[in-house]
């Protein structure tokens, strides 16, 4: 199992995605053996049906929002980096990692990007901006029917009033920085991946 | 304690706070120096003649001391706490032991001797155990469990490295004369080492509730210092059993027996703890008839863990803390409502009475010449030492944690760990409990716990405030104040969800799944009355309690206002019907018919409960009372946003007959899914019929099925018992295994599945009877309401996953309407054209109830 896929993956391939993501080697090979068994087409890449098929997502409200998360703008595959790069947002950060965050380029599962991937799945339009359209569309995916349009609607007026600094009826990134101030983003969103 | 057996006469009718004190009492009533002296004021009549009033002091004598003693440390309590300014600064135990110092001093001064004292009999049998059955049964279970691995590591290792240490270390000065002429040997010494080991409870509990420092950190704090309680206790025991055999005796055997007695003890009384927990559930389950009585088991029970695991030797403290935890989930979801409260509140008196009873006797304790024996190098000595080997072992332990932990513990939590390592009553007790022919130097050993207590609840406890001020602790989150938290939080939890079962691999979750799994399926079901089941959802008691709280400020607003006429609005009434009660009183009877009596009750003049107070007052335009609308907003999301499946996956056993909120959760997510993607299939390829790409997608995937060893389908079956029987005799049903065919099996979560719909042949319409009702109910409609095309597929297209299908009667009820009215609105409000672009926005679901209210 794990050996025939890191037959399939070059060293110096690994390599490139370990200094990218920092994932390690052992995760790295372990993941790679999963994207392969997702890739039912065997073409090294994913589709969105590829995600799809993952029964699980299926019951997930924002699963397909989340499978839209690793497909780049416009493109419907992905390859094994692109699908590395994204995981590499769920890390946890370590202690390390947050010293040296200074000097070099960001990493990716710092908590600036933690926060632009969560933010970047209620802005569909990447106008940097999730207007009220935009969050309504994500409330009713996480609301059971239950609660009518207008509840749902004074919910997001609410939502956004609270987040929205300028007045624009709108959250920009920066302001959903500020918002989400104090929750523990690091932690909520981490996952420990398995070696 | 000779007292004690008469004593107990006495007791059996009164309150139950007047046990604790009924050991501390030595006949010295004439010199008491309390106020119990005043009342020999009185003289006893004439015994000639016919009594009118007659004076029997030794009659009552010794529960009115009780009584009385309980009383002036109420009243000291009161005192203290009437100051606020003093009690931000100083702690209240702090305070409260200063104040058992003056009372000794008192005490003292009348009678040149100290009458008074905590003996461990009292303390271990009655002051203890409320304190510490409060503490478990008010346990937050989920943070509790989710780190007790790092609880028990530093319990049991920490513990004992600070006994060995402190121990040895006493021990190597000792030799090294630094004590001067003392008679201990290095067995008495780790004797004391573990006496003097323990972070306790007691005092833990009552610095850190005032610090507010955040939850982890503080359950750290305190689960250790529960649970190294009891490991404390075994600890003494063994050490006590070497002592008393003697440093010759003891050989290899021995001490291998002390270390199984150790886990023999500790794990024993964890487990008769859970076995009473168990018991008092189930208990619950049948008191139906005796509400009154009915929190006086958790009470009884519970103490009865206590004796009984006392009884057997075996650890008393963990017993009675287990017996908490396993309990508190099912008799509160079991019990009254009125006697779960019955029972918060009086776990709380009880257990705040006894803590304030034992700081003051600690107090009062040291005002005793007889005890003090001073020695500047032993006590000093000690003092250092457990505060050096109580950092040296956080911060070891800590760095080994945190190489497993996913979010490690921080430095700053660490100092604040070593430092909120307070010594208390239970030391306090050990050290009294020492017996005297055996350790000559037991006053000393006395006297130095003592100091390390005072030191540590006083000194410590006075600075652990500005010290987790001035290290910038993170503090405990003031709950979710703002919406968007919450809805984040929530994004995040799915979020997480859905990136593990890409990636494809066990979560952290996995045991609380499995564990979860478990419990609903056996524990929930014995334990639990079927109604409470079916209302577990503990979300419709905060709804309930939210709805209370919104009525009356809705009134309180509306009086304000000068103006009742809004309570009489009879829109209001229709929107309460519409939305409330028919969505709630199938599922919920029993909480409806509560808060109508609850209403009824609060007032006469209020017609209905209109539980969406706030939204009407929205509606009304009387847009000034926005907290409320806060509160509305907040519990309209608390209870209809989806749990992430982690909580819910489980619930496809065949036990679950009810109605379950969460299957028809699943359900509508599904649908919604399946739909958008159906959706946004057709808009990717236009024209291009749904049943030809899936059946293409079914012959490839046909295929793979067959490519799939055999034996994934087995074990498939056998997770989904009989509901199951459909997949396996069709192996076209199209489970998409891209879990399961991996070598990554584990992915693959028992019970988590339903079977990827995409792929399933279209037979739910061939077959007539399989064609859910509300189906039927949206094509009859569709030619009056001009459903688009596009989505008239959708709605077509429900695909109901085999696991699923048995739930079609259910929907029947659940659904039908929905549907309907889906087919209706699409038509009324035609989409944007923008969303057309995006991956497709979810139809939104209508709220029947609603609308009809409105329009």
């Amino acid at each position: 199992m794990g050996s025939r896929a890191s037959t399939l993956l070059r060293e110096e391939e690994i390599e490139e995605i370990k200094k990218e993501t920092g994932f390690s080697h052992s995760q790295i090979t372990r993941l790679y053996s999963r994207f392969t068994s997702l890739d039912k087409g065997e073409n090294g890449t994913l589709s969105r049906e590829d995600f799809q098929r993952i029964p699980e997502l299926a019951i997930n409200p924002l699963g397909d929002r989340i499978i839209n998360a690793f497909f780049p703008e416009g493109e419907d595959q992905v390859n094994f980096r692109g699908f590395m790069r994204t995981l590499a947002h769920f890390r946890p950060i370590e202690d390390n990692e947050k010293n040296k965050n200074a000097a070099a380029t960001e990493p990716l599962n710092s908590r600036t990007n933690k926060l632009l991937f969560a933010f970047r799945l209620y802005d569909l339009d990447r106008d940097d901006k999730i207007s009220r359209d935009e969050l309504l569309q994500v409330l009713r995916m996480m609301v059971g029917v239950n609660i009518s349009d207008e509840q749902l609607g004074s919910i997001a007026d609410r939502t956004i009033q609270e987040a929205d600094t300028n007045g624009d009826n709108s959250i920009s990134f920066n302001e959903f920085i500020k918002v989400l101030e104090k929750v523990d983003v690091e932690q909520k969103m981490s996952i420990r991946f398995l070696h | 304690m000779h007292l004690s057996g008469l004593v107990q006469l006495w007791l059996l009718g009164s309150l139950m706070l007047t046990w604790p004190v009924s050991g501390l009492i030595r006949m010295h009533p004439e010199s008491t120096g309390t106020s119990a002296e005043t009342d020999h004021g009185h003289h006893n009549s004439s015994v000639e003649e016919v009594p009118i009033v007659t004076f029997k002091w030794p009659h009552v004598k010794t529960p009115y001391l009780i009584t009385l003693w309980i009383f002036v440390a109420f009243l000291g309590k009161m005192v203290i706490e009437a100051n606020h300014h003093v009690t931000s600064v100083i702690p209240e135990s702090a305070l409260l032991i200063c104040f058992g110092f003056i009372l000794g001093g008192m005490i003292w001064g009348a009678d040149k001797k100290q009458t008074f004292t905590l003996t461990p009999e009292v303390f271990f049998l009655y002051l203890l155990p409320q304190v510490i059955l409060d503490a478990g049964y008010t346990m937050p279970n989920k943070l509790f469990f989710t780190n007790l691995g790092a609880i028990l590591i530093y319990a049991i290792i920490g513990t004992c490295w600070n006994a060995a240490s402190v121990g040895l270390s006493l021990w190597g000065c000792h030799e090294g004369g630094a004590m001067g002429d003392i008679e201990i040997g290095l067995l008495q010494y780790l004797l004391f080492g573990s006496l003097i080991a323990a972070v306790d409870p007691v005092a833990v509990l009552a610095v850190f509730e005032q610090v507010h420092v955040n939850e982890v950190l503080f359950i750290m704090v305190f689960g250790e210092s529960l649970l190294n309680d009891g490991v404390t206790v075994v600890l003494f025991n063994v050490f006590d059993a070497f002592v008393s055999l003697g440093g010759p005796k003891i050989n290899a055997a021995e001490i291998v027996k002390g270390i199984v007695s150790f886990f023999v003890v500790a794990f024993g009384g964890s487990l008769l703890g859970m076995v009473f927990g168990l018991l008092i559930s189930l208990l619950t389950r049948c008191t139906k008839n005796i509400k009154i009585i009915e929190p006086g088991f958790i009470f009884v029970l519970g103490y009865l863990s206590y004796l009984t695991a006392e009884m057997l030797s075996l650890s008393a403290i963990l017993s009675i803390v287990f017996c908490g935890v396993c309990c508190q989930k099912y008799i509160n979801a079991n019990m009254d409502e009125n006697s779960v409260n019955t029972v918060r509140y009086a776990m709380k008196v009880l257990a705040n009475g006894s803590e304030t009873i034992i700081f003051v006797f600690l107090g009062i304790s040291a005002i005793d010449k007889e005890i003090w024996v001073w020695n500047t190098g032993f006590i000093l000595l000690t003092l250092l030492f457990i505060i050096i080997y109580r950092i040296i072992g956080v911060f070891f332990l800590t760095w080994i944690l945190n190489k497993f932990r996913l979010v490690p513990v921080s430095f700053i939590d660490q100092v604040i760990m070593s430092y909120g390592g307070l010594r208390g009553a239970v030391a306090y007790g050990l050290a009294v409990m020492l017996d005297e022919s055996k350790i000559k130097e037991k006053n000393l050993m006395i006297s130095t716990t003592l100091i390390v207590v005072y030191f540590t609840v006083i000194f410590q406890g006075i600075t652990m405030k500005p010290l987790v001020r001035w290290l910038k602790v993170r503090r405990a989150n003031t709950s979710e104040l703002t919406l968007i938290e919450k809805v984040q939080n929530k994004v995040f939890d799915h979020m997480l969800v859905a990136i593990e079962d890409i990636s494809g691999q066990i979560g952290h979750n996995y045991m609380r799944d499995k564990w979860k799994h478990f419990e609903d399926k056996w524990m929930t079901n014995v334990l639990m009355k079927p109604s409470a089941r079916k209302v577990r959802d503990q979300v419709f008691k905060v709804f309930h309690r939210l709805n209370l709280k919104d009525a009356v400020s809705y009134v309180a607003e509306g009086e304000r206002r000068g103006s009742l006429e809004f309570v009489r609005n009879e829109t209001a009434i229709v929107d309460f019907k519409k939305k409330i009660g028919e969505d709630f009183t199938e599922v919920m009877p029993d909480i409806m018919a509560d808060t109508s009596s609850d209403y009824d009750a609060m007032t006469d003049m209020r017609r209905d409960p209109v539980p969406s107070v706030s939204l009407e007052i929205h509606e009304q335009g009387m847009k000034g009372v926005r907290e409320t609308e806060d509160v509305n907003t907040h519990h309209l999301l608390q209870q209809h946003l989806y749990k992430s499946r982690k909580q819910h996956r489980h619930r496809y056993s065949r036990s679950h007959f009810h109605v379950n909120e969460d299957e028809k959760e699943v359900q509508e997510i599904f649908q919604r899914t399946m739909r958008n993607r159906l959706e946004s299939f057709k808009s990717a390829k236009m024209g291009v019929a749904p049943p030809k790409t899936i059946s293409k997608h079914q012959k490839k995937d046909q295929q793979q099925q067959q490519k799939m060893a055999n034996g994934k389908q087995l074990d498939k079956s056998k997770t989904y018992n009989s509901d199951f029987e459909f997949s396996e005799g069709d192996s076209a049903t199209g489970f998409e295994a891209s879990g399961t065919s991996s070598p990554w099996r584990v992915t693959y979560r028992a019970g988590a599945g339903i079977e990827n719909p995409a792929f399933m042949p279209d037979m739910d319409l061939t077959d007539p009877l399989q064609v859910p009702p509300w189906l039927a109910d949206t094509e009859l409609d569709s030619s009056s309401s001009m459903v688009a095309p596009s989505q008239r597929a959708q709605v077509r297209l429900p695909w109901t996953p085999s696991n699923l299908r048995r739930l079609a009667p259910l929907r029947i009820s659940t659904r039908s309407t929905d549907s309907f009215m889906m087919a209706d609105r699409e038509a009324t409000q035609p989409r944007n054209e923008d969303d057309e672009r995006f991956p497709p926005p979810p139809p939104p679901p209508p709220a029947p109830h609603r609308d009809e209210g409105h329009m």
